[in-house]
C-alpha cells in the first residue's frame, strides 16, 4: 500500500467516502421521516423522546458519535462492533437521520392548514390527504435545505477516519507522512467535482418542480 | 322538509364561547346568507357544519337524519366523520387548492380517490376515471373555465382560482354547499365574477350556506338572512325582513354601519 501510486491510493481512498455515503442516505431519508413523525406525535411521552434524541444527536460532536458506536456495544455488552465500517455506517445513519428529520418536520409544518381542511371536506383520508396532497409541497419546499445537508454530508466522510477507515484523507496522509504533500491536497478535487455533480442534480430536480408554487 | 336543521348549537374555545346556542333550518334549494361583525361566529358555525370543528353540545340534522349531536358521548370514527362531512362542500375565503395539480386535477382528484374504493375499480378502471374526467370538465365549464383545465393555479387570477374551487366543491354533490367568505381574499375588480358564478346557482336552487360581507348581495340573492351577533342569532328572516324591517337595534346599527361605507 505504501508503495502505491497516489492516485490509485486516493482514488480507492474516495470509493469508500462514496460507499458510506450512498449507504448513510439510502438509510437516513427514511428515517429521518420515522423520526418526524414521532417528534409531531400526539402521543406527549413518544414526542419528549423523540426531541431529547435529536438533542443529543445535534448537540453532541458527529467525531465522539463514532467512537461511541464503535466501542459502546463492546464496552457496555460484550459484543463488539463486526467491523469500522458498519459502526461508522451506523453513526452516520443516526445523525443525519436527526438532522433530516428536523428538515422534514420544517417542511410539514410550514404547509398551511388550509391545504389539509380542503383536502378533509373533500372527503380524504388522512393517509391520502399526506401522500396526495402535502407530500410534494414538502418536497418542493425541502430541496434547498436538503441540498445543503446531503452537501455536507459528503465531506463528513471524511470524519470516518478516526475510526480507522481507509478513506481519502487519511490515504493522503499518509504520503504526507512519507513528505509527498501534493496528494493530501489533492484531495480537494475529488470532492469539488463528486459536489459539482450533486448541485447538477439538485439544481435540476428543483427546475423539475417548477411547474407549480407553494 | 328542511333539508339542514341546526338546534342549540354551541361552540367553547377553552373559557371563550363563541356560539351560545344557534338555531335555523333551511328548505331544499334555499340559500342562507350569514353575515355579522368579525368574531361573531360567523366563520366558527360553518366550520361546525363541515366538521372542521366539533361543537361543544347541540344537534345538526340534515334530511332529517341526525350527523351531529352533542348529547351523543361516542366520539365518532374518522369514516363516520368523512362520510357526514360529504353532505357539505365548503368553499374557502384563501381558495386553497392543490398547487401540484391542473385545475382539472383538482376538481377530479377526491372523486377518483374515492372510485378506488368502488368493488368494481380494478375491472372499469378506464371507464370509471373517464367517467369523472368528463364531469371535471362539465363542472368546470358550468363555472366558465374549460379552456383552464390544464392550467395550474398559480397562472389563474385570484377570481378564476375561486371559481375552481367551487368547481371542485360541486363536484362531490354536496346537499349544502358552504361559503367562507368567498370573496374577502380577492381584489375588488375580481369580487363580481365569483358571486356572478354563486347567482348563477342560486337560479338554479343549489341549498347553499353563504357567510359574506357583500350586504348587496346577501339582499339580493338570498331567500333567508341569518345576522349572528356575539355567538348568538339576532335576526332571522327573508332578506326583505332583516334589511328593510329589522326587530333588533343592534341589526340596524351593524347594517347602518354598512351601508354608510
Amino acid at each position: 500500500m505504501l508503495g502505491a501510486n497516489p492516485i490509485e491510493s486516493l482514488t480507492s481512498g474516495f470509493l469508500l467516502n462514496l460507499e458510506l455515503f450512498a449507504v448513510t442516505l439510502l438509510l437516513a431519508l427514511p428515517l429521518g421521516l420515522i423520526i418526524t413523525f414521532c417528534s409531531m406525535s400526539r402521543f406527549k411521552p413518544l414526542k419528549w423522546i423523540t426531541k431529547v434524541f435529536i438533542w443529543v444527536i445535534r448537540g453532541t460532536p458527529l467525531m465522539l458519535q463514532l467512537f461511541v458506536v464503535l466501542y459502546a456495544p463492546g464496552l457496555l455488552f460484550g459484543i463488539p462492533m463486526s467491523s469500522r465500517f458498519t459502526a461508522a455506517v451506523i453513526a452516520f445513519v443516526i445523525n443525519y437521520a436527526a438532522y433530516f428529520s428536523e428538515i422534514y418536520r420544517g417542511g410539514i409544518e410550514s404547509i398551511s392548514v388550509g391545504q389539509y381542511e380542503a383536502g378533509k371536506v373533500l372527503g380524504m383520508t388522512r393517509s391520502q390527504i399526506f401522500f396526495k396532497v402535502v407530500l410534494l409541497q414538502v418536497v418542493k419546499r425541502i430541496v434547498p435545505p436538503m441540498s445543503n445537508e446531503i452537501i455536507t454530508l459528503t465531506k463528513d466522510t471524511a470524519l470516518a477516519r478516526v475510526i480507522g477507515i481507509g478513506e481519502i484523507i487519511m490515504s493522503a496522509e499518509r504520503f504526507t507522512k512519507m513528505g509527498l504533500i501534493w496528494p493530501l491536497f489533492s484531495t480537494a478535487l475529488y470532492f469539488l467535482v463528486f459536489v459539482g455533480v450533486l448541485s447538477l442534480l439538485f439544481g435540476w430536480v428543483e427546475k423539475k418542480m417548477d411547474y407549480f408554487r407553494v | 322538509m328542511a333539508i339542514l336543521e341546526v338546534n342549540n348549537l354551541k361552540k367553547n374555545f377553552g373559557n371563550l364561547e363563541v356560539l351560545k346556542g344557534i338555531d335555523f333550518s333551511l328548505e331544499k334549494g334555499e340559500s342562507l346568507a350569514m353575515i355579522g361583525a368579525s368574531g361573531s361566529g360567523k366563520t366558527t358555525l360553518l366550520r361546525c357544519l363541515n366538521f372542521l370543528e366539533r361543537p361543544t353540545s347541540g344537534q345538526i340534522r340534515v334530511n332529517e337524519k341526525v350527523v351531529f349531536d352533542g348529547a351523543d358521548a361516542r366520539t365518532l370514527s374518522e369514516a363516520e366523520i368523512r362520510k357526514n362531512r360529504l353532505h357539505f362542500g365548503l368553499v374557502f375565503q384563501s381558495f386553497n387548492l392543490f398547487p401540484q395539480y391542473t385545475v382539472l386535477k383538482n376538481c377530479t382528484l377526491a372523486k377518483e380517490l374515492m372510485a378506488k374504493e368502488r368493488p368494481d375499480f380494478k375491472t372499469n378502471k378506464k371507464q370509471i376515471l373517464d367517467e369523472i374526467k368528463t364531469e371535471g370538465e362539465a363542472v368546470l365549464a358550468s363555472v366558465g373555465l374549460q379552456e383552464k383545465m390544464d392550467y395550474y393555479p398559480h397562472q389563474l387570477s385570484g377570481g378564476q382560482q375561486q371559481r375552481v374551487a367551487i368547481a371542485r366543491a360541486l363536484m362531490l354533490q354536496p346537499d349544502i354547499l358552504c361559503f367562507d367568505e368567498p370573496t374577502s381574499a380577492l381584489d375588488p375588480e375580481l369580487t363580481g365574477e365569483v358571486l356572478k358564478v354563486i347567482r348563477g346557482l342560486a337560479d338554479k336552487k343549489t341549498t347553499m350556506v353563504i357567510v359574506t360581507h357583500e350586504m348587496q348581495f346577501a339582499r339580493d340573492v338570498s331567500d333567508k338572512v341569518l345576522f349572528l351577533d356575539k355567538g348568538m342569532v339576532a335576526e332571522y328572516g327573508s332578506p326583505e325582513q332583516v334589511f328593510e324591517h329589522p326587530k333588533e337595534e343592534r341589526t340596524r346599527q351593524f347594517l347602518e354601519r354598512y351601508f354608510e361605507q
